[in-house]
């Protein structure tokens, strides 16, 4: 069994890796589709929504290599919190379905564009709550009896995961205004840096009560972060957070900053990415299963292994590739001649 | 009121991948087509082809956009419905699926931006590549995950330990005794439905007289693949159904509606099952064509269902019916072809509305066909999930009650029945218009500029009157 403690970290990492570039592809466009809902007229629209149009398949695709190697690297996490989620991951799945067709239902099916264009909104807001929902109850933890969930399906409903439900919808959209400062141009840039201070602002409300609240309600991660001397280590990353916070709300107002919101967000998410990971490392499955209990047998995450450290730089180059093809500005005046 | 969850639960699997199929069924060929017409315009330079590539990017990339959404799905539910199922199987199957995700979905997802909005960004020949690479993507998702399915019905390359299962051997994991098989009737399966409907399309548009070079592009060399790939895929069957006699018995005397071992064995054309008392009422059947059949030989014998215990025995009714439904779809696609093939002599097939018409009424029958033997091959595999090793009872959540799964199942049929109704009203919107060109939408925009905004029609039609 000695292989599976040297799989075991790779697969944590890549993982992270995974599961981070989704919340970040994924974040954007879903942002995008949220701050949709605002958008004046169609023009409007018609631009916001291009401005993922090539590439939204691309990000969700990681959602599913997300749910997949969490079954193939750790299948006891997944056999007991996707039961434990089971409205949430419903509900985000069914959101997903109108989001992700109203691309090309919106375009092709002119009759009902307001049905879509609402799908598309309503789509985007009810999949980021319930993967904020589904992130809250990983970090209150699952009632777990042996290798099964044992509670029921509603337990995934609490205050505390509702408020990170709202959290997340807040940095999905900040995250989609940064990318829509980068995309648009003008009036409708002004009007993404508007949404990017309403979005930072609940961000930053919502990120300060989880914080406070977390270790209020878990012992384990209050004995984490404020221990003698994890409080001193683990310093810099309430003030790095509250310095990207302002960096971000800076560059939100300086007209002349196009990179700076989307940037800044990025290191944010990546702060909050980080505390969740100190605040439950080693645990897969919260305060019950570590990555090493959870763990697939050495000849499971071996054979994926090969193939994804193969494949994965070639699916990034390629993906940037396709980003890269429809980088710059868009316009619409380019449309029809 | 009592619910049952694995009921339900299965119910849901079945209106999930019911829909879903029909996407993959539809998209892995016509990505194929794409590509070769791509391929002919890149080398030829007529414009024909760039007309009826484009005409059918247009109606993939909404099949391709549902195929994607609906898709997300099936993953997550072997986790939400079926997590005693994916303990037990994880570590074999799970990374089969994440190479189906690596290998295909990314590839897919990348290269169709390119393939719908860069034609104008990117030179000729990478957007030929990207036709290309979505065309490999799509052929590389059926590889795993009918893999996975062939492994859940002829497992192979495991060892079980504490009642879960681990590899022992990838090779014979992967490449398990049904594998081959299933991987090429169905993928020539795919290939024959986009064909029929490729078919029913240019019959259309040539019977509209608008659009009568571009149908009959389409309708004359759809009809030489299928001259090909239609017998192919007979043989195929055949081969297939061979297989299943060796490797699932049981599941072939369902098919054959067999309770009693017999030999020489009849075919039975028509009957009307009954489990309970393992009786075929009704039966209308031919003498010794059975064996000459599924055997090769006028008097192999074939086993009933009455030597399995009556616990282990699947439903004669859905694969027995669902089997004849498939092999009468093969007989009228094979005699469709063959009167195409005849009418060619002095271009009747282009001119015969007789034929035409049929053709149109035949667009769907690839569909029919792919869900009657989907259904043959599923429902004959119970009960069990993995054939002769783990029961479907033993594989539902075990948190999920009635109630859960029957709210989650109501609103996946609720949002099913809106998008995919709508879904298929947008592609016959797309065909009503025929290949009226390039997509300007799509191309002229520059950076993805216009892509999305419809030009509700007049646009459209005023550019192209």
């Amino acid at each position: 069994m000695s292989y599976v403690q040297s799989f075991v970290p790779i697969w944590t990492a890549i993982l992270a890796i995974g599961v981070f570039l989704y919340v970040l592809l994924d974040g954007f466009d879903l942002g995008v589709g949220i701050l949709y809902g605002f958008a004046q007229d169609t023009r409007a629209r018609n631009l916001v929504m291009n401005s993922i149009a090539p590439v939204w398949d691309g990000n969700e695709t990681w959602l599913i290599l997300g749910g997949v190697a969490l079954m193939a690297a750790f299948p006891l996490a997944f056999v007991i919190i996707i039961p434990a989620v089971y409205f949430p991951v419903a509900i985000m799945l069914l959101a997903l379905v109108f989001r992700g067709v109203a691309f090309e239902f919106r375009f092709r099916d002119a009759a009902h564009r307001t049905f879509w264009d609402h799908g598309f909104f309503y789509g985007s807001i009810i999949a980021t709550f319930a993967q904020g929902i589904v992130l809250g109850a990983f970090i209150q933890g699952f009632k777990v009896d042996g290798r099964q969930f044992v509670g029921t399906s509603l337990d995934c409903f609490t205050p505390f995961s509702l408020l990170t439900g709202v959290a997340l919808v807040f940095g999905y959209a900040l995250l989609g205004s940064g990318w829509l400062i980068l995309k648009l141009e003008s009036g409708l840039q002004a009007e993404a840096r508007r949404h990017g201070r309403w979005a930072l602002a609940g961000v930053l409300a919502c990120t300060g009560a989880v914080s406070v609240w977390t270790p209020m309600a878990q012992a384990q991660i209050a004995e984490r972060w404020f221990s003698w001397p994890n409080v001193a280590l683990l310093l810099p990353i309430p003030v790095i957070t509250l310095a990207l916070a302002w960096l971000v709300w800076r560059s939100l107002n300086r007209s002349t900053s196009s990179f700076g919101p989307f940037l800044g967000t990025v290191g944010l998410f990546l702060m909050s990415y980080l505390g969740i990971a100190i605040s439950l490392w080693p645990m897969i499955v919260p305060y019950r299963y570590t990555l090493w209990e959870a763990a697939s047998s050495p000849k499971a995450q071996a054979f994926l292994l090969v193939g994804t450290l193969l494949l994965l730089p070639i699916i990034l180059l390629y993906t940037s590739w396709s980003y890269w093809v429809f980088r710059g500005k868009v316009r619409a005046d380019l449309g029809y001649h | 009121m009592h619910l049952d969850p694995l009921i339900l639960s299965r119910l849901q699997f079945v209106w999930v991948i019911a829909w879903h199929i029909l996407l993959p069924a539809f998209t892995v060929g016509v990505a194929s087509y794409i590509a070769v017409l791509e391929g002919l315009h890149f080398w030829t330079g007529k414009e024909i082809y760039l007309r009826v590539s484009s005409f059918w990017i247009r109606i993939f990339s909404v099949s391709f956009g549902m195929g994607v959404v609906s898709g997300i799905i099936m993953p997550f539910q072997f986790g939400t419905n079926w997590s005693r199922f994916s303990d037990a199987t994880a570590n074999v199957i799970a990374p089969l699926l994440a190479y189906e995700g690596l290998t295909a979905f990314f590839l897919e997802a990348a290269f169709l931006g390119v393939l719908l909005f860069g034609r104008k960004l990117v030179p000729a020949w990478a957007h030929f590549v990207a036709a290309l690479m979505v065309a490999f993507g799509t052929l590389f998702s059926s590889f795993w995950i009918l893999a996975v399915n062939s492994w859940m019905q002829t497992p192979a390359g495991f060892e079980v330990v504490d009642g879960r299962f681990f590899p022992a051997d990838w090779w014979q994991v992967i490449f398990n005794p049904s594998f081959p098989y299933r991987l090429a009737h169905t993928v020539v399966g795919f290939y024959v439905t986009t064909g029929f409907v490729v078919l029913g399309v240019a019959a259309w548009l040539i019977r509209q007289g608008k659009f009568g070079p571009e149908g009959r592009l389409m309708l004359s060399t759809t009809l030489w693949l299928l001259l090909f790939l239609v017998p192919l895929q007979i043989v195929l069957g055949d081969l297939h159904g061979s297989n299943t006699l060796r490797y699932q018995p049981a599941k072939l005397a369902a098919i054959e509606g067999r309770y009693d071992t017999t030999s020489p064995v009849p075919l039975t054309l028509f009957g009307i099952p009954d489990d309970k008392a393992a009786v075929m009422h009704n039966e209308i059947a031919i003498p010794w064509l059975g064996s000459l059949v599924l055997t090769h030989s006028l008097d192999g014998e074939i086993k009933g269902l009455k030597e399995w215990p009556a616990d282990q025995r699947p439903p004669v009714g859905p694969p027995f019916f669902a089997f004849r439904i498939m092999v009468g779809c093969g007989l009228m696609m094979l005699a469709l072809v063959l009167w195409g093939t005849v009418l060619r002599r002095r271009e009747r097939y282009v001119q015969s509305v007789a034929f035409l018409c049929c053709c149109q009424a035949a667009s769907m029958l690839g569909f029919v066909a792919v869900l009657a033997g989907w259904t043959t091959t599923e429902v004959g595999r119970q009960p069990w999930t993995i054939y002769g090793l783990m029961r479907t009872a033993d594989s539902v959540t075990p948190s999920l009650t009635g109630w859960n799964v029957l709210l989650t199942l109501i609103g996946y049929v609720l949002v099913y029945l809106v998008i995919f109704p709508g879904g298929g009203l947008v592609m016959a919107r797309i065909i009503r218009k025929g290949p009226i060109g390039l997509d300007n939408a799509a191309i002229e925009s520059g950076r993805p500029a216009q892509p999305v905004e419809a030009l509700p029609g007049t646009l459209i039609e005023a550019t192209t009157s």
